[in-house]
């Protein structure tokens, strides 16, 4: 193992100025190991990207961090507080296959939730949620969808209108499954320029990926996993073949000067008991 | 003789109406959060439970409301325990416990000797003889469910719509969810007297499916639900009136009929989509500007 690699595999210890921070974190479902002896630090202002293959652990990881699963062993510290209890300042978006698209909401329903949690139970929307729902939808472009129900929408559009509901949110921290899985080049610029900017005003984004060239190109820090840490750091230093070789195992083709992963980004292994998958098409 | 008029004379059939009216009401509120879940099977199972509390109500000489309430409650409490904690699938868990709680009931009913009219009357409805005492009840418990659903709308629209995102903000999830089957336990407590045990799951589940037919926006399809569940129950309790047929069949034929003729001929019906003009699962009624995302929108 090279001496940098080793370095990166080090858990910040300086966990008080993280703001997400998992200490030899185990976790599964039902008897199946999902992650083994987890130790990451994120720090505040970074834009990190989960990598790894299929199965490696990076949705359960999200979710450990957003308080939707307990670990078995270890601890999970998120904005200073165990993971959970500072929800408000966390903004979630699942995969795109656990949505319901067929669901009678429109693109203004769907954003204006990202409010729900700061009105607490009983307000209902006011003037200043409205604004903020409609700032979110400019950012993201998607202004003219506002009364479009969600299912009409594109792949990119649907990705789009939830990153307008976490934004509409104003967390601190954004926890993001597979953001830019299955869209065209051009939104995922947009999406990209968005993140950049949140974290440029300290906010820190995760964000799981399959498309390592996304990764490199547009994330400051990667983090690769399959069931434990591979490699965590700069994206140009975790991205190089030798890591990518361990993390993806197999599935790694390397050609001269380009690498090739053969993983299915529309695959997905990780589901949680009792949760629902919707596909297109799917009568309901 | 006037048709609407005449039986309106009678003070049971004004009851009858009242009772009808509230709960296609409620039960079309509740009724399209259980739709949009996909948790009919889980009202079905609510409704059955109810009966063992009845029948050891009877037995114990106290009000048969407040049994099949606390076994109605109870048992939506208690699937929603199982399912989480058990890890015993959900299906499978409201399947052991719908026949069990069901066959105690029955268990319960054989031990008791002769006919009694009462509890046959929770079983397949009779709200032609409903009491004030009853109506005045049911009109509270009813109201209650709907003041909660009203208080509580955005939390459990979210809750119902993307668990994770709301779980993860700081939405109280877990215990919507069982709130929310407590919800569906008092529902079809109102209901029983109505439709009975056997079809109440119907009130829960078929105005909400007619609506989701017509509107794709939520409060819209809420709305509509009631529309259809309220109008419904009256022209049901109208038909069994002239016709001296059971009232709760009755209005759940004339909701199944609705049904079947909106699913036909509705705006998003099979044969608008044989014509080819929805295409996948949802159309938006703001249309103009949706034809020309529709054009775009291919990819899933």
């Amino acid at each position: 193992m090279h001496q940098h690699e080793h370095d990166l595999l080090n858990p910040v210890h300086a966990h008080a100025h993280a703001d997400v921070w998992l200490s030899d974190v185990s976790a599964g479902y039902g008897h199946r190991t999902a992650l083994r002896h987890v130790s990451v630090a994120v720090e505040p202002g970074s834009l990190l990207a989960v990598v790894g293959p299929n199965g490696a652990g990076k949705s359960t990881l999200l979710k450990l961090m957003a308080g939707l699963a307990r670990p078995w062993t270890g601890r999970i510290e998120v904005l200073g507080q165990p993971a959970g209890r500072e929800a408000r300042r966390v903004a979630y978006v699942p995969q795109a296959e656990l949505v319901d698209w067929a669901f009678p909401v429109t693109v203004e329903d769907v954003v204006t939730m990202g409010r729900f949690p700061r009105l607490g139970p009983v307000r209902r929307p006011g003037a200043d949620d409205r604004r903020a729902v409609r700032v979110a939808l400019e950012q993201v472009d998607m202004i003219r969808h506002l009364h479009t129900q969600i299912g009409r929408l594109s792949g990119g559009q649907r990705r789009r209108v939830f990153l307008a509901r976490a934004l509409a949110a104003e967390p601190d921290l954004f926890l993001l499954d597979e953001p830019v899985t299955g869209i065209d080049a051009r939104t995922q610029e947009l999406l990209m320029d968005i993140l950049e900017a949140q974290a440029a005003r300290g906010k820190t984004v995760v964000a799981t990926t399959h498309d390592l060239a996304c990764a490199a190109q547009r994330f400051q820090q990667v983090l690769a996993i399959n069931r434990t840490v591979v490699a965590y750091g700069p994206s140009n230093l975790v991205l190089d073949t030798g890591v990518l070789a361990r993390a993806y195992g197999g599935h790694l083709l390397v050609l001269e000067g380009s690498t090739v992963v053969l993983d299915d980004a529309h695959h997905h292994d990780e589901a949680a008991p009792g949760e629902r998958h919707f596909h297109e098409g799917e009568p309901r | 003789m006037h048709l609407v008029l005449d039986p309106l004379q009678y003070g049971y059939f004004l009851r009858a109406l009242a009772a009808s009216a509230l709960v296609g009401t409620v039960c079309a509120v509740v009724g399209t959060y259980v739709v949009l879940r996909g948790v009919a099977f889980i009202g079905d199972a609510i409704a059955h439970a109810g009966f063992p509390g009845i029948v050891a109500a009877y037995l114990l000489g106290l009000p048969l409301y407040l049994g099949a309430t606390v076994a109605a409650v109870g048992t939506a409490l208690a699937i929603g325990v199982v399912t989480r904690r058990a890890g015993i699938r959900q299906d499978t868990a409201i399947g052991v416990l719908f026949a069990g709680t069901f066959a105690l009931g029955v268990f319960l009913f054989s031990t008791i000797s002769g006919y009694v009219a009462d509890l046959f009357s929770f079983l397949f409805g009779q709200v032609l003889a409903i009491s004030p005492t009853d109506l005045l009840a049911l009109s509270a418990l009813g109201l209650g469910v709907i003041a909660v659903v009203a208080l509580l709308w955005k939390e459990l629209l979210y809750a119902t719509f993307d668990p994770l995102g709301a779980a993860a903000s700081g939405i109280q999830v877990d215990r919507l969810e069982l709130l929310f089957l407590a919800l569906v336990g008092v529902t079809i407590v109102v209901s029983l007297q109505a439709v009975g045990i056997i079809l109440v799951v119907a009130m829960l589940v078929t105005p909400a499916a007619t609506a989701q037919v017509v509107t794709v926006r939520f409060t819209r399809l809420m709305l509509s639900a009631a529309l259809f569940g309220v109008a419904s129950a009256v022209v049901g309790l109208y038909a069994s009136y002239w016709l001296d047929v059971a009232s709760g069949a009755t209005i759940v034929l004339v909701q199944t009929l609705w049904f079947t003729v909106t699913l036909l001929l509705g705006p998003r019906g099979l044969l608008a989509r044989r014509r080819g003009r929805v295409s996948g699962g949802a159309l938006s009624e703001e249309d103009e500007e949706d034809e020309a995302t529709l054009a775009t929108a291919a990819i899933g």
